[in-house]
């Protein structure tokens, strides 16, 4: 008898595969939801539950993670920016309250970035199907879990059903290989990434990050990476789990423990893509040659080595691309065939769920140690864990000794409505993951960088590499 | 949700790519009820819309031949970014039913499809026929049928695209698609108790 041959699959087709309740005649599949995550902006998505009266299906399966309103200064909501995000962030913990999730909110020790508590908290896993009203919970992918954002109407019908209708996306593999060269982090080779296959180069997709790079990167390195696949369009963006996932969830609060535990390894073990398994499209990348990465316009693709000139518009031969470019730096006050290197910067922020966690802190600290910011600068830890564990290694103290701010935890400078704003016209380097026009305030020009650029930025006041600041490891 | 069928209307260019929907809304406004009687005034908002409030007449839809447009004829990537469903709820304010791109962002497709507004992907060459048309011919129509998959351009042409039947289904007929959900409670229920039993460990342990 001949042996049943399986078709080798992806690690994203099995965790795919095992998630799919029902595939209609019209080939859209309805899909089980393990984890869902809800925070204060998802408050229209109750909105449109309660007025259908309906109830949450699975509330020991939803979370709520007040993060994008929270003010930053300090815990009292009395120094929230007004009433009306003050109400959010109440509306949050009302729904949370009536509904019976689990809620970790402003009194909460672990309230921080939905995208830094999950993984943080061992609730976001390998293998698990996640989902938040929130493009960037792509980063949950790093766990090797398929994650992804999705609209308020689809956060209420996950609310509802626990379930998502959804058509299959295709499969990109990006593999990168090279060595990183000294000073290169985790968020330069996504910037990197992006500036090679562009903003819409993997629209839809699902990525799976392969490869040596990938494979040596930290869980924290990885979630940044996987942070930022929805600035190249991408549905998700995963990374396969391995020993480093396992050491990394062991022991968090909300991960498996006894028989559950060892269950949930030896399944997590058979995740990763089949020799064979074939992807819709595949990328190679090669990083050697990348340098601490700095983008210079309005879209995340327009990212630049720090010793790269400002490319000309004229070099674009598509006229819609050569006009977004000229806009970019008219927007930016920048001119083509310039450097970025020297550039004055107005202000530094440094946080976000792309560089929010303790390493990115670490990072920002060993190049601050010493140093007094030459401009406005705040560091906003990813939760309030990571705060915690700051201050326990005395990072909170070189920073506030640099004369940075020291704040609390939440999204703050990066989506910019929670009162942590940038001015019109103010140059800001930031560790977040959008450029885009009014990002971070009407007319604020945002430069993306990692958190070791970041510091170097705000030490020197001007955009800099880090690399003439650092120790040659 | 609003059922879409057929619509023959005033379409307005919009020449730009990565158009993202911190622009088509910014976060602001993302606060502000999607009731709110103001809605329409965020679309675009500070591309529409000078510093001191007053109208930017550069900006497409403040020109007087694509104030009334109901259709967008757009670019590549469309909607990329965020996933605020404000940007749909906010281009519906307006009137807009329709934007034509080369390709969306993924979410803010599917919060179209949502609210009855229809995306459709033509190949980039045709949009830049299209927008070329409405620039020469401003204030001229573009004529869209749901049911045959086609556009018929100010010059007579049909383009056909396509669109997935069930998302189609759902916009002709305006449908709940929590309602359709919920008809196979019975399919669901059998999924999770056999999925709970297979990967029992993923239910949270409380922490």
């Amino acid at each position: 008898m001949t042996k049943l041959q399986l078709k080798p699959r992806s690690l994203f087709e099995k965790i795919w595969d095992s998630h799919v309740i029902l595939t209609n005649d019209e080939g859209q599949s309805l899909l089980y939801v393990d984890r869902h995550y809800c925070h204060d902006g998802s408050f229209h998505a109750f909105d449109m539950l309660s007025e259908s009266g309906r109830k949450v299906l699975r509330p020991d399966l939803t979370f709520g993670i007040p993060d994008h309103y929270v003010g930053t200064k300090s815990k009292d909501r009395q120094d929230f920016a007004d009433d009306e995000r003050r109400n959010l962030i109440e509306a949050i913990e009302k729904n949370a309250a009536e509904f019976g999730i689990k809620h970790f909110g402003l009194d909460d020790p672990r309230q921080g970035i939905t995208h830094v508590v999950g993984p943080e908290q061992g609730l976001s896993l390998p293998g698990l199907l996640i989902v938040c009203g929130d493009s960037h919970t792509s980063s949950h992918g790093a766990m090797g879990a398929f994650a992804f954002g999705i609209g308020a109407s689809e956060v209420a019908h996950v609310l509802a059903t626990q379930s998502l209708w959804q058509l299959k996306p295709e499969s990109m593999r990006i593999t990168i290989t090279g060595e990183r060269s000294f000073g290169v982090t985790a968020k330069d080779v996504i910037l990197g990434v992006i500036a090679h296959i562009s903003a819409a180069g993997a629209v839809g997709c699902a990525i799976e990050y392969a490869g040596p790079v990938i494979e040596s990167m930290s869980i924290e390195e990885r979630l940044t990476v996987c942070n930022m696949s929805i600035e190249a369009g991408a549905r998700a963006g995963m990374v396969a789990p391995d020993q480093m996932t396992i050491d990394y969830i062991e022991g968090r609060p909300f991960a498996p423990i006894g028989d559950a535990w060892n269950e949930a390894v030896a399944y997590w073990q058979t995740l990763p893509s089949d020799v064979d398994a074939t992807f819709d499209q595949e990328v190679e990348i090669d990083i050697s040659t990348l340098s601490p990465t700095i983008t210079w316009g309005t879209s995340p693709e327009d990212a630049i080595g720090i010793n790269d000139i400002i490319p000309d518009p004229n070099g674009e031969s598509d006229p819609q691309r050569r006009e977004a470019k000229q806009r970019s730096l008219d927007y930016m006050g920048l001119s083509a065939g310039g450097s970025l290197k020297g550039v004055p910067v107005d202000r530094v922020f440094i946080g976000s769920c792309t560089n929010g966690r303790i390493e990115d802190l670490r990072n920002a600290a060993a190049v601050a140690k010493g140093k007094k910011a030459k401009v406005p600068t705040m560091v906003v830890p990813g939760s309030g864990q990571v705060k915690a564990q700051a201050e326990e290694e005395g990072l909170d103290k070189i920073f506030i000794e640099a004369g940075f701010e020291w704040r609390y935890a939440g999204c703050s400078m990066c989506v910019g409505i929670n009162g942590d704003d940038v001015a019109a016209k103010v140059r800001c380097v930031s560790t977040s993951n959008r450029n885009f026009e009014g990002r971070q305030g009407p007319g604020a020009r945002t430069h993306l960088v990692g958190s070791e650029m970041a510091a170097a930025a705000a030490v020197t006041g001007r955009i800099t590499d880090v690399r003439d600041l650092m120790e040659e490891r | 949700m609003q059922p879409f069928t057929k619509l023959s209307a005033i379409a307005a260019p919009f020449n730009r790519i990565n158009v993202d929907t911190d622009q088509i809304i910014p976060a602001r406004y993302l606060r502000k009820s999607r009731r709110h009687p103001d809605y329409a005034t965020y679309l675009f908002r500070d591309l529409r819309f000078n510093d001191d409030g007053t109208e930017n007449p550069n900006f497409v839809l403040n020109q007087p031949a694509y104030r009334q447009a109901q259709i967008l004829v757009a670019d590549v990537n469309f909607g990329c970014g965020s996933s605020r469903e404000g940007a749909v709820f906010a281009l519906a304010a307006y009137g807009i039913r329709s934007v034509i791109a080369a390709s969306f962002g993924d979410i803010h497709y599917n919060n179209c499809l949502k609210n009855g507004l229809l995306p459709i992907r033509l190949d980039e060459k045709v949009l830049a026929t299209l927008r070329a048309q409405l620039v020469e011919q401003p204030g001229s129509t573009i004529e869209i049928d749901l049911e045959g998959q086609f556009v018929v351009g100010p010059d007579g042409n049909k383009h056909t695209f396509d669109i997935d039947p069930f998302r189609k289904r759902c916009l002709l007929e305006g449908l709940d698609d929590i309602g359709l959900t919920l008809m196979h409670e019975e399919a669901m229920a059998v999924f999770e108790a056999s999925y709970q039993e297979t990967y029992n460990w993923t239910m949270p342990r409380q922490g």
